[in-house]
């Protein structure tokens, strides 16, 4: 499988010759459009993860450097804006970017761990921030409408205990959704990302009917002010991208940054190939669950305390 | 048997034409109804989210079935040496065609992006049993395409048998293929069971062979073509044994899923408590689609042409009833996320899954049948297909 950078996607002709079929047009032919307000990128917003660095900073140093840039903004920002609400050892679950000009790599596996006793019932900014990032509204049709991640509520009927947690693609290691598309536009990354390339899906929705999660949502009806780093497109599937253009530039997924961390925040996204970052260490001293583990599918997002 | 004289269909008569013109309607309404879910969206049609998989496909896997099917009496002249069924074996094979054909057309039709069929036909995960249908359909039009070419060609005609056995062998990988888009979906409680292949193989049979004595006895009737009362008494008790093997792989599939508690909810779904779907299975499908049918073939009423006609149109109901029940059924029942809890959402999580088909996705479906139809009516017109004679005499058989 062809690796795909999605920095590539979104910059057009910076991409390497090799990716030039997966190439957003920008101008609406391809299923893509550009976005209303603009680049995102460009917003000439402080923020810790945006600081702009020198080119030949050492990996070490960018990443030390980050730490601190990070721990400052934390004192100096107001907390809903805050990036590492956890403190210095959270910050590990910052990650570092990946040039524009390389392929992604396996050495990395992107996920997600999800303590479900901290997410609270009724709070639903990780949906919110996810809408806002990559461009997808309810718009009154319930049944046919998008939605990238959504509040599962889970009560065990006995016992009458319920749970609500955040539910989005599993980023399985397995997925059936790649597996049973016929075009391959059902794709994982090698750093673990499933994604659907846009510009080969076919529409035949089989993914749907193979996701164990419901995680996909098919597009049924035309659409406008797509994000340029989101292409979406009426007649094909999407769900979750793990907000993969934003990890690509050593960023956090939007569900995560909104997260609420008044009571530490619920959701914590790392690599779990690297034993010293927070979400493998966590893995690792606590019991996490993956739904539907009898599947077999070894999933990117685990739970805590489910 | 007399030498068989295979002449083509009149294309004089105002019936004719007016068959013709009714047909090209239906497929115009169909044409019409894909244009208008495309530009508008699927939001024009019953699918959601949750349903993913409609009307459409209901149709689609009928006619594909059907196809693969209908192949069954060529094969049982040239692969089984019932040669009394070898002057049927090219209305067999063109059947074949003309359904697969329309099937895939409702298939493509109904894609979110029909535009990119070129991507569909040139770009493949060979992981996908998708992926392999499409080598698998279009092998299937080749090679039936060759077999009726062997049956028509005069000097062809020693290949006939040793592409009989390909044709045939490619039929059941067809099938299972179909079979197993469902039977290879692992995460629904109604599919994931290699049941699927077999079972579809047992409807394709049922539904093809339905469809073939519909055709032959309105074609024979309207051209007022001698038609054989006893041949077509032994084939509607051929039809009677093929109904009564999907039954048994039907009785196998559920009864499987009831012995395992984890599959009862989507069992007592079916089979109980379902609404549409319990109706449509035990009434539209297990009594007028099977033991009905059965029962007029296996008595006097297969005797006569009519029964035969009736009891081949019950069994196409019943094959439309089970295979909504299988297809739209089996995703109406939810997705077991969290095995024994209660679980709800915004995005309909837990709770059975409603769908109404609009008027779109039945027009899309009509007129993929009008197409195979119509596909048929214009090749039997233009090339020599039915024999002018099937009366039991010609064919050496004692009325």
């Amino acid at each position: 499988m062809t690796t795909f950078n999605i920095v590539d996607f979104v910059n057009g002709g910076a991409s390497p010759s090799d990716f030039s079929q997966y190439h957003s047009c920008g101008q609406g032919q391809c299923g893509c459009r550009k976005s209303a307000d603009g680049d995102d990128a460009q917003e000439p917003r402080v923020r810790a993860d945006r600081i702009p660095l020198p080119a030949d900073m050492p990996d070490d140093a960018r990443r030390a450097f980050l730490k601190g840039a990070a721990a400052m903004v934390g004192v100096t920002l107001a907390p809903g804006v805050t990036l590492f609400a956890f403190g210095s050892d959270e910050a590990e679950a910052a990650v570092k970017p990946k040039p524009a000009d390389q392929p992604v790599s396996d050495k990395n596996r992107w996920g997600l761990l999800i303590d479900v006793s901290k997410c609270e019932d009724g709070c639903d900014k990780c949906i919110t921030a996810c809408s806002k990032e990559n461009g997808w509204t309810l718009g009154g049709n319930p049944k046919t409408d998008a939605q990238w991640i959504r509040k599962v509520t889970v009560r065990n009927p006995k016992t009458k205990a319920t749970a609500t947690l955040p539910l989005m693609c599993q980023h399985c290691k397995y997925p059936p959704c790649v597996d049973v598309c016929p075009t391959g536009a059902s794709f994982r990354r090698a750093d673990g990302i499933v994604l659907v390339d846009k510009h080969i899906c076919i529409g035949c929705r089989y993914c749907m009917m193979a996701c164990p999660y419901k995680a996909r949502s098919f597009i049924h009806e035309p659409l406008e002010d797509q994000k340029e780093y989101a292409p979406r497109g009426i007649g094909t599937v999407e769900s979750c991208t793990m907000c993969v253009h934003r990890v690509d530039e050593g960023r956090q997924p939007a569900c995560v940054e909104a997260c609420p961390a008044e009571k530490g925040k619920a959701m914590l996204f790392g690599d779990l190939n690297d034993p010293n970052s927070e979400i493998s260490k966590r893995i690792a001293k606590f019991r996490t669950t993956e739904i539907r583990a009898d599947l077999g599918l070894d999933l990117g997002v685990r739970y805590q305390n489910l | 048997m007399h030498r068989i004289h295979y002449r083509q269909l009149a294309a004089e008569s105002t019936g004719f034409w007016g068959l013709l013109g009714g047909l090209a309607a239906i497929v115009a309404l169909g044409l019409g109804s894909a244009y208008y879910m495309e530009h508008n969206g699927h939001i024009v049609t019953g699918m959601t989210n949750q349903i993913v998989w409609g009307m459409p496909h209901v149709f689609a896997i009928f006619l594909i079935l059907g196809a693969s099917g209908v192949l069954n009496v060529a094969s049982m002249a040239s692969v089984f040496n019932k040669t009394v069924y070898k002057p049927l074996a090219r209305l067999s094979g063109l059947l074949a065609i003309t359904m697969l054909v329309a099937g895939l057309g409702v298939l493509v039709l109904d894609l979110g992006r029909p535009d990119r069929l070129i991507v569909a036909m040139t770009t493949y995960n060979f992981k996908s049993i998708f992926a392999w249908n499409i080598f698998l359909y279009t092998g299937f039009l080749a090679i039936v395409g060759a077999y009726l070419f062997v049956q028509m060609d005069r000097k062809a005609g020693f290949l006939t048998k040793p592409v009989g056995w390909v044709a045939f062998i490619w039929r059941l990988a067809l099938t299972t293929g179909t079979g197993s888009i469902f039977g290879w979906l692992v995460a629904r409680q109604a599919y994931d069971a290699a049941v699927m292949a077999p079972l579809f193989i047992a409807m394709s049979l049922s539904i093809g062979l339905a469809v073939f004595l519909i055709v032959l006895i309105l074609t024979y009737q309207w051209t007022e073509r001698p038609l054989g009362d006893g041949l077509v008494n032994r084939l509607g008790r051929l039809l009677g044994i093929f109904i009564a093997v999907v039954l048994y792989f039907v009785a196998v599939k559920h009864l499987t899923n009831l012995y395992a508690a984890e599959h009862a909810g989507v069992e007592q779904f079916i089979l109980w408590d379902g609404g549409i779907y319990t109706n449509l299975f035990w009434l539209g499908f297990v009594v007028l689609g099977s033991l009905l049918p059965m029962a007029i073939l296996f008595s006097d009423g297969g005797k006569t042409k009519y029964g035969v006609l009736l009891a081949a149109g019950l069994v196409i109901i019943g094959a439309l009833s089970e295979l909504y029940v299988i297809i739209i059924g089996g995703q109406a029942y939810p997705l077991i996320l969290f095995p024994g809890m209660e679980v709800t959402s915004s995005f309909y999580d837990g709770g059975i899954n409603d769908y109404s088909p609009s008027i779109w996705e039945i027009g899309l479906g009509l007129g993929g049948v009008a197409f195979s139809m119509l596909l048929a009516v214009i090749a039997m017109a233009a090339l020599r297909f039915l024999p002018e004679d099937l009366s039991d005499e010609a064919l050496g058989l004692e009325s």
